[in-house]
């Protein structure tokens, strides 16, 4: 047991009870200020995890006995999700007038569901991936239904609680087969004999199942059907922290399952993850064309970027893995920068209509200039992040193309989708630019924190575009892990 | 550095305006006009040192080089040979009229002079980058703003119709172009996208038929998709019919030729055997451009559309000269990219002086112009000359050329090129100068007035002296342009290379005389 190396879950859990703590005693005006305070928190943990924690490439440190693994994947993981958290928190505060119950509860839930995906990120166990899969999921289900006077967030709440509890009752099933048969629950034992079970039917069974539980996580075809739905009803941090934390969340899981505990099956299943990737993108990329609330836009816009990263892990190469976690990073910085300006905007305009956002240009350069960057990002345009993700990931399809010529297709799928985002992304643009109708020029407010976090979004698109090179070689040294 | 300067000015200074406050009108146009005027007047300078017969270590000069994404093999890398030399002169003149002629913007003018900056940058860079990725990377910097300004600046009825159908056609072009690229990367195998390093790999390890097989044509339909390749053609006039005239002029002029560029510098030399597979074909879809988009430009009622698509019919030209694959041919086609750069700048340009003037470029509405505006009106007529391959005109030298290299290798193409491009051109042509510039001036155009300002007729004096220099002398381009196209086209057989090296003279020599004898 060398609990030591738990100290970033350590550390926020403190944080999270703290929060709790806090919220008892101090008076409800300065509650609003808790977000703060914990976003500053998480500040220090991320500073002192970037200084002082290092993992040598392709070192592993166990923890837990072989339950807990901390190496560069997870180190990765780590750092991104406090990083998206922090952002989170500083939108929520912007947020909080709408959430009538009591303030702080929402920022320690926020911190516990991110104390999930820590965990998540160094699953090394069946076990450890069920509860720290249970953590993020049964926070999220109250935090999609935060607003409890309003009847959308209630119906996103229940539809989460419904289909989320769905896919975990498969899951768990799945671990019980996969288990059952190979007597394993640990990633690293699995692995060692997995090659023995590539022909058994029931252990493929139960391996398909805990897929389908991860593939509910990160809204993959077919286990996608509830992302539109919760991502408009639910209060705009929660779908923030969804669309990055979560989905990210579902791919580390998804990662360390396909390859560190059953290598073996996934080298077989390159043509299951090409379908279900090229679906994926399709659907997610069809469905956003008619959308006119922008929060379900970005859901379905959420649902065709898991095709993306899908692409990823279908061309089965540590080029894909390293492209996937590139992507997300440029996810993070896009789509977080999409939400917050979502979210200063509801404030003032009533409605998530994308004509909500007419005149953006002129009541605020700002917001106006993360909205239509964010956008072109996630399109995939030179030179922001998107574009160099999308890059990376065409890279490593590509490069399997020749090993079998299904890849050749999902490029050109891909490509398709990419032109037919191009559509929707250009229409909220469109919107931020060149609408007829404005209503009101009121400049908007924009508080100091915010907008330092829009400026970090800025910053994180461009840079992510313009200088690949440290994040590329980040992710590189971090997919060492898988192999 | 003078290379890198020339394209990084203009991207400083669409970073700097973004600090300039929005009332400070003059201030913005006075740092476009600079940064633009700067990097032509440094791109004439590295022209004129520009020696080609100076041999360099790679073959290229005034290059720049640093690393980038050295994990992937990605470098900043920019040079120049004979080829993109012209190119990239012809753009930074352009990318300084453009900058001219914006005075018609009056609304918004920070964001729209940021992104004709950028789009300078990008076109500069393109034409001048050496790496597979740093030439997609400026070539979308470029396009991006095209897309922009055409859905704020534009102008008609279809304006949001032609934004939408522009970004969705061309960036599906320009996506498959970058399948292309990337899958010519991995299939090389050498781990660089550097193009020269790249090409030399090639040389020595060509790829296999199969894999140029289907590399091949990702690229030529891509970067046809971008050219406007017939049948691929349909987005160009509705596009540059709404476009600004700066956009137009840029887009027209300078962007379109980075499709043809990336066929001359990256799909010939590195994949020879596909290449002399497809250029037949291409031989005859080019006839599609020269002939059919000719054939329509006839019937246009709006002048804007007729100079779109004479503008598409041109592409014709370069393309034929491709299809040829030997020297002549190849030389006569970027010879016409550079000449055709300066006219679609000088007819866009035009044009949107007259909308400016007038509100309407539909044909039947206008007459008699030239009595009210004998400057824009003479200078119409000039770029229509010019259009039509009259002699004198860099075009002309740059036709004749193509149909010189065409005449060896496809005859029947040639025959049908020659009547597209004499007589179709000639009659949409001067039809629709006689109908606009001819005849009584009605009755509501009596108010319009000449660019009597020096400033405002500037930039079309320097397009068309560009023109003309070059259509008098355009021995300045070919002893340029040929070395490098020799350099490219050596994969094609040693043996013609060498002959037709003293019959390129030969070739060339009623070209040189014959201009100077009228």
């Amino acid at each position: 047991m060398n609990l030591a190396l738990l100290l970033h879950e350590w550390l926020v859990i403190a944080l999270g009870l703290g929060l709790l703590l806090a919220d008892l005693w101090l008076p409800v005006s300065a509650r609003r200020r808790l977000g703060y305070v914990a976003a500053a928190g998480l500040g220090l943990i991320l500073v002192y995890s970037a200084i002082f924690v290092r993992i040598g490439p392709g070192e592993v440190q166990y923890a837990c006995g072989h339950m807990y693994a901390l190496d560069g994947l997870a180190l990765f993981f780590k750092r991104f999700f406090l990083l998206a958290t922090i952002i989170v928190l500083l939108m929520s505060v912007a947020f909080v007038e709408f959430i009538e119950a009591s303030v702080g509860e929402y920022y320690s839930l926020v911190l516990f569901a991110l104390t999930g995906m820590l965990f998540a990120s160094s699953a090394n166990n069946f076990a450890l991936l069920f509860v720290s899969l249970e953590l993020i999921t049964v926070t999220f289900y109250v935090l999609t239904s935060f607003q409890r006077s309003r009847l959308t967030s209630l119906e996103a709440g229940v539809k989460y609680l419904i289909i989320g509890a769905l896919s975990t009752g498969f899951t768990v099933f799945g671990i019980a087969l996969v288990s059952g048969i190979s007597g394993k629950f640990d990633f690293t034992e699995l692995a060692a004999v997995a090659g023995q079970y590539v022909g058994n039917r029931i252990f493929l069974f139960g391996l398909l199942l805990v897929l389908v539980g991860l593939g509910f996580k990160i809204a993959a075809f077919p286990f996608q059907i509830w992302a539109p739905d919760v991502y408009q009803g639910a209060p705009v941090p929660t779908t923030a922290f969804l669309a990055v934390g979560s989905k990210a969340a579902g791919f580390v899981l998804l990662l360390r399952v396909l390859f560190l505990a059953v290598p073996a099956v996934t080298l077989q299943w390159s043509k299951l993850l090409i379908i279900i990737s090229a679906i994926t993108i399709l659907y997610g990329n069809l469905c956003a064309i008619p959308q006119r609330n922008v929060k379900r836009l970005l859901g379905y816009s959420s649902i065709a970027h898991a095709g993306y990263l899908l692409l990823g892990v279908a061309a089965l190469s540590s080029a894909g893995q390293s492209a996937i976690l590139y992507y997300l990073s440029g996810y993070l910085f896009t789509v977080l920068g999409a939400f917050t300006v979502i979210c200063l905007i509801m404030q003032h305009v009533e409605g998530e209509d994308i004509s909500a956002l007419s005149g953006l240009s002129q009541r605020s350069p700002l917001l106006a200039a993360t909205m239509t960057l964010a956008m072109v990002s996630l399109a995939g345009i030179p030179p922001l992040a998107g574009f160099f993700g999308k890059f990376l990931l065409l890279q490593a399809a590509i490069a399997q193309g020749s090993t079998y010529h299904g890849y050749y297709w999902l490029v050109a799928i891909a490509i398709i989708g990419v032109v037919i985002s191009l559509y929707y992304y250009f229409g909220v643009v469109r919107a931020v630019f060149w609408s007829k109708d404005v209503a009101d020029f009121s400049p908007i407010h924009i508080s100091r924190p915010i907008r330092a976090s829009l400026y970090a979004c800025l910053f994180g698109m461009v840079f992510l575009g313009v200088y690949p090179a440290p994040v590329v070689n980040l992710a590189t040294e971090a997919v060492k892990a898988l192999k | 550095m003078t290379l890198t300067l020339i394209l990084a000015i203009p991207l400083a200074a669409a970073l700097a305006l973004a600090f300039v406050p929005r009332n400070y009108r003059v201030v913005m146009r006075a740092v476009a006009l600079l940064a633009t005027f700067m990097s032509a007047v440094l791109a004439i300078k590295m022209f004129l040192q520009f020696n080609a017969a100076l041999p360099g270590p790679s073959g290229f000069k005034f290059e720049n080089q640093a690393a980038w994404v050295e994990a992937l093999g990605i470098g900043y890398h920019v040079g120049v040979d004979g080829i993109n030399v012209g190119l990239v002169l012809m753009g930074a003149i352009v990318a300084f009229a453009a900058a001219c002629v914006s005075w018609e913007i009056r609304e918004r003018e920070k964001e729209f002079y940021i992104l004709l900056l950028v789009m300078a940058g990008g076109v500069l860079g393109a034409f001048a980058s050496l790496d597979l990725f740093l030439f997609y990377f400026f070539h979308e910097l470029a396009l991006v703003p095209t897309f922009l300004m055409i859905g704020l600046w534009g102008r008609g009825p279809q304006k949001n119709y032609a934004t939408f159908q522009i970004t969705l056609y061309l960036s599906l072009g320009a996506l498959i172009a970058l399948v292309g690229l990337i899958a010519l990367y991995v299939q090389a195998g050498a781990g660089t996208f550097d193009i020269p390093k790249l090409t030399e790999h090639l040389r020595q390890n060509p790829l296999s038929i199969s894999a140029q097989g289907f590399i091949f044509p990702l690229l030529l339909f891509g970067f046809g998709i971008l050219v406007s390749l017939w049948p691929f053609h349909t987005w160009a006039p509705l596009g540059y019919g709404s476009a600004p005239s700066a956009t137009a002029m840029l887009h027209a002029g300078v962007l379109k030729k980075f499709g043809l560029y990336g066929l001359i510098r990256i799909a010939l030399p590195m994949m020879p055997d596909a290449a002399q597979r497809w250029m037949p074909v291409v031989a005859w879809l080019c006839l599609g451009n020269l002939v059919y988009c000719g054939w329509v430009a006839m019937r246009q009622k709006d002048f804007n559309w007729v100079v779109s698509y004479s503008s598409v019919a041109h592409m014709g030209f370069v393309f034929l000269g491709l299809a040829t694959l030997n020297l002549i041919g190849v030389t006569g086609a970027v010879l016409v990219m550079v000449a055709h750069g300066f006219l679609a700048a000088l007819a866009f340009g035009l044009n949107g002086y007259l909308y400016q003037q007038t509100g309407t470029l539909e044909i039947n509405q206008l007459g008699g112009l030239l009595r009210k505006m004998p400057f824009i009106g003479g200078a119409l007529m000039m770029a229509a000359f010019a259009g039509c391959g009259l002699p004198g005109f860099a075009n002309f030298a740059g036709e004749v050329t193509v149909f010189f290299g065409a005449w060896t290798a496809y005859r029947t193409v040639t025959i049908f090129a020659c009547w597209g491009a004499l007589i179709i051109g000639a009659v949409y042509m001067l039809r629709a100068i006689r109908a606009m510039l001819q005849g009584p001036l009605p009755q509501k155009w009596s108010h319009v007035a000449d660019a009597v300002n020096p400033w405002r007729r500037f930039p079309f004096v320097l397009l068309l002296a560009c023109l003309i220099a070059f259509g008098f002398f355009p021995r300045l381009l070919t002893d340029k342009i040929t070395p490098g196209v020799a350099e490219v086209l050596r994969p094609y057989s040693a043996i013609s290379t060498a002959e037709s090296r003293p019959t390129m003279r030969a070739a060339l020599a009623p070209v040189l005389s014959k201009p100077n004898a009228q």
